[in-house]
């Protein structure tokens, strides 16, 4: 059963699983939650298919049309967390760009997140400034945002967003877009100490961490780390039998 | 500190409920930095001073108001004027916005332009400017684009500047604007995006709308002068909606002049291939702004279409979108078939060949023009000329042109 996300953070360094729903299809989608959580993601991002994902590198691009291409809809995302939330003890949280979330009603869709079980949203195109949008349903349906920070947040806009974080804080390891990087530089390490200067708020890092040499480096700072493309593509390459190879991914990662 | 934030809340571009700022964290500090440097630069005498310079002894500036006598007298009804932003160098109005935000950019310490296009007459205007200041410069086309407008292709390239061909999605402009904002993204320090029409994440709308101020500003003065009073009625085309926001501008007060945008209607707005944002789209948020979108039921951004590569796009700026709820602009939609007929007879009436952009705009004079009496005089926009639209249009009509 998902809670919030004091127990993802708890005593141990978080690992966040990153999957497309809907690649290839809704019950695969179904069961790589399962595995995802079973291998040991703490907390698992579900990403809804946009059509143009600006904020994307290549492969979670070509997953997001995979996803288009079965008609995966909100409805069913929210049919996929319903249906699995109960059966696995990694928190769910979406991750959407926010046009699909505005057509679908504000209201109704942290509702049904609320009903379903998801207890945080990730919105790369709602940035703080723009945090009015939606804030006042999230928060009457008790769902989070998680705010990204990146290596170009100034310092002014760090406060700001550090003052009103919930959840956790997702930082951005370094510039561009998703998408597997050979080397992550140390900017990130310094933005995430000057983060903790203003908040407790956990903070996990993303974007281009796909190695364990990577990831062990961001646990010496970070309190999480996120995985997204490395993960996608193994489910791009294996789609109909990714559950050994994401088990063995995440164990190789994670566990000693 | 917290009042800083507010305050560039309170500034963020609405256009009543419209505009905004929907970007990556990533692209947020370097949005507030150009907003900054566009305030300070906007009231800067030396910097307008200069930007005025280049309108004038480089792009050609003032444009003609040129009264299109004989087209007036083919159509029977009012008096028609030309506002000739074709004769513009690079032909087009596209410059005026470029020449404004590549030198703010150099004044901004960027060494690097990049750029999105569609028909590939702000890729022309944006590779020429950053020649011209000297600065590096990348333009981002969609495939489907490159290919209509292949000569354009090579005239960046001639110009310096490094061409990325986009092969996602419907590989055409709003591809090209994905691909572009990923650009900056990466590189946002060093890089500048000159983004080409009064879209995007404030400050765009503004600072376009600003710099495309221009064409109204002329022609409110050159109308008076010649007529002795205000126009009955200004008309542009709209893709993303700059030339049109640039002729609008100094009329927006004017309440008794009627303001009208033509949007590209493709093979019809009762058909899936059209580009008409405010006919058949509705609210929504994409490419940094909240605006009227074509879309699908569950918020997916429409493939559009247009014969015109510089109308086909599935959003509008904000503005725009706010002068339709408000009512003080009309909008309407010409199809591909009343453009091209429109591009062919101003060709033939008056010797002068639109942009097929424009022609949209022409074609909408047309078909209100003969309602009308000599006492009424009308602006259109000529917002660019039609050079690169021959050898499509040659096609269209069974003639096999190689460029």
């Amino acid at each position: 059963m998902s809670k919030d996300f004091k127990e993802a953070f708890l005593n141990k360094k978080a690992f966040i699983a990153y999957l497309m729903a809907g690649d290839p299809d809704i019950e695969l989608t179904r069961e790589y939650i399962l595995t995802l959580d079973k291998a040991g993601a703490d907390i698992i991002e579900l990403g809804i298919p946009f059509s143009d994902p600006i904020a994307e590198g290549r492969v979670i691009q070509n997953a997001s049309l995979r996803g288009l291409r079965s008609n995966t809809t909100l409805d069913d995302v929210f049919h996929i967390s319903r249906t699995t939330v109960k059966e696995i003890k990694a928190s769910l949280v979406l991750m959407s760009y926010i046009n699909p979330i505005l057509n679908y009603g504000y209201d109704e869709f942290f509702m049904q997140c609320r009903v379903c079980g998801i207890r945080g949203v990730i919105i790369p195109d709602l940035p703080f400034e723009e945090r009015m949008e939606i804030d006042r349903f999230r928060k009457k349906h008790g769902v989070f945002q998680i705010f990204l920070l990146a290596p170009t947040s100034s310092e002014e806009r760090i406060i700001s967003v550090a003052s009103e974080a919930n959840g956790w804080i997702y930082l951005v390891s370094s510039m561009g877009v998703t998408g597997t990087r050979n080397q992550i530089d140390d900017g990130a390490e310094k933005i995430c100490a000057l983060i903790r200067k203003y908040t407790s708020v956990p903070i996990a890092v993303g974007f281009g961490i796909h190695s364990r040499t990577q990831a062990d480096n961001v646990r010496r700072y970070a309190d999480g780390v996120i995985v997204g493309s490395a993960i996608v593509k193994i489910i791009e390459e294996h789609p109909l039998t990714a559950t050994p190879y994401l088990t063995k991914y995440v164990h190789d990662l994670c566990h000693l | 500190m917290q009042n800083n934030i507010e305050k560039n809340l309170s500034q963020m571009g609405r256009f009543g409920k419209y505009g905004g700022q929907y970007v990556p964290e990533t692209l947020m500090q370097t949005l507030i930095e150009l907003s900054d440097a566009y305030t300070k630069y906007s009231l800067d005498a030396e910097f307008n001073a200069e930007l005025q310079r280049l309108l004038n002894e480089y792009a050609g500036r003032p444009s003609r108001l040129y009264f299109a006598k004989k087209l007036s007298e083919a159509l029977n009804g009012a008096k028609i004027y030309l506002k000739r932003e074709d004769l513009n160098h690079t032909g087009s109005h596209k410059i005026n916005n470029v020449l404004g935000q590549v030198l703010l950019a150099k004044r901004m310490g960027k060494s690097r332009i990049i750029a999105e296009t569609g028909a590939g007459q702000h890729g022309v205007a944006t590779a020429t400017v950053s020649a011209l200041l000297g600065l590096d410069c990348e333009i981002f086309m969609g495939e489907e684009d490159t290919k209509r407008q292949a000569l354009n292709v090579y005239r960046m390239k001639l110009l310096g500047a490094s061409v990325n061909v986009v092969k996602d999605g419907t590989r055409t402009l709003k591809d090209a604007i994905n691909d572009a904002m990923r650009e900056w993204t990466r590189r946002p320090l060093d890089t500048h995006y000159a983004i080409g029409s009064v879209m995007g994440p404030h400050p765009f709308p503004t600072m376009v709308r600003d710099f495309q101020s221009v064409i109204s500003r002329e022609a409110r003065e050159q109308i008076l002068a010649i007529e002795g009073k205000l126009p009955t009625a200004v008309i542009a085309c709209v893709g993303g909606g700059s030339n049109a926001m640039g002729m609008f501008h100094h009329f927006v007060s004017d309440e008794n002049v009627e303001l009208i945008g033509c949007e590209a209607a493709g093979r019809g707005i009762d058909t899936a291939q059209h580009a008409a944002s405010i006919a058949r789209g509705r609210i929504g948020i994409f490419h940094g702004m909240k605006s009227i979108f074509c879309q699908d039921k569950a918020g997916q951004i429409a493939p559009v279409y247009s014969i015109s590569a510089g109308l086909d796009y599935p959003g509008i700026g904000p503005e725009h979108a706010n002068f339709y709820d408000s009512g003080r602009v009309k909008y309407t939609s010409i199809t591909d078939t009343e453009a091209v007929y429109a591009f062919k007879f101003l060709s033939q009436v008056e010797g002068i060949i639109p942009a097929i952009e424009s022609a949209h705009a022409v074609a909408y004079v047309m078909k209100i023009a003969p309602s009308l009496t000599p006492n009424d005089s009308i602006i259109v926009c000529l917002s660019g000329r039609g050079d690169k639209d021959v050898a499509q249009i040659a096609r269209l009509s069974g003639e096999e042109v190689y460029e």
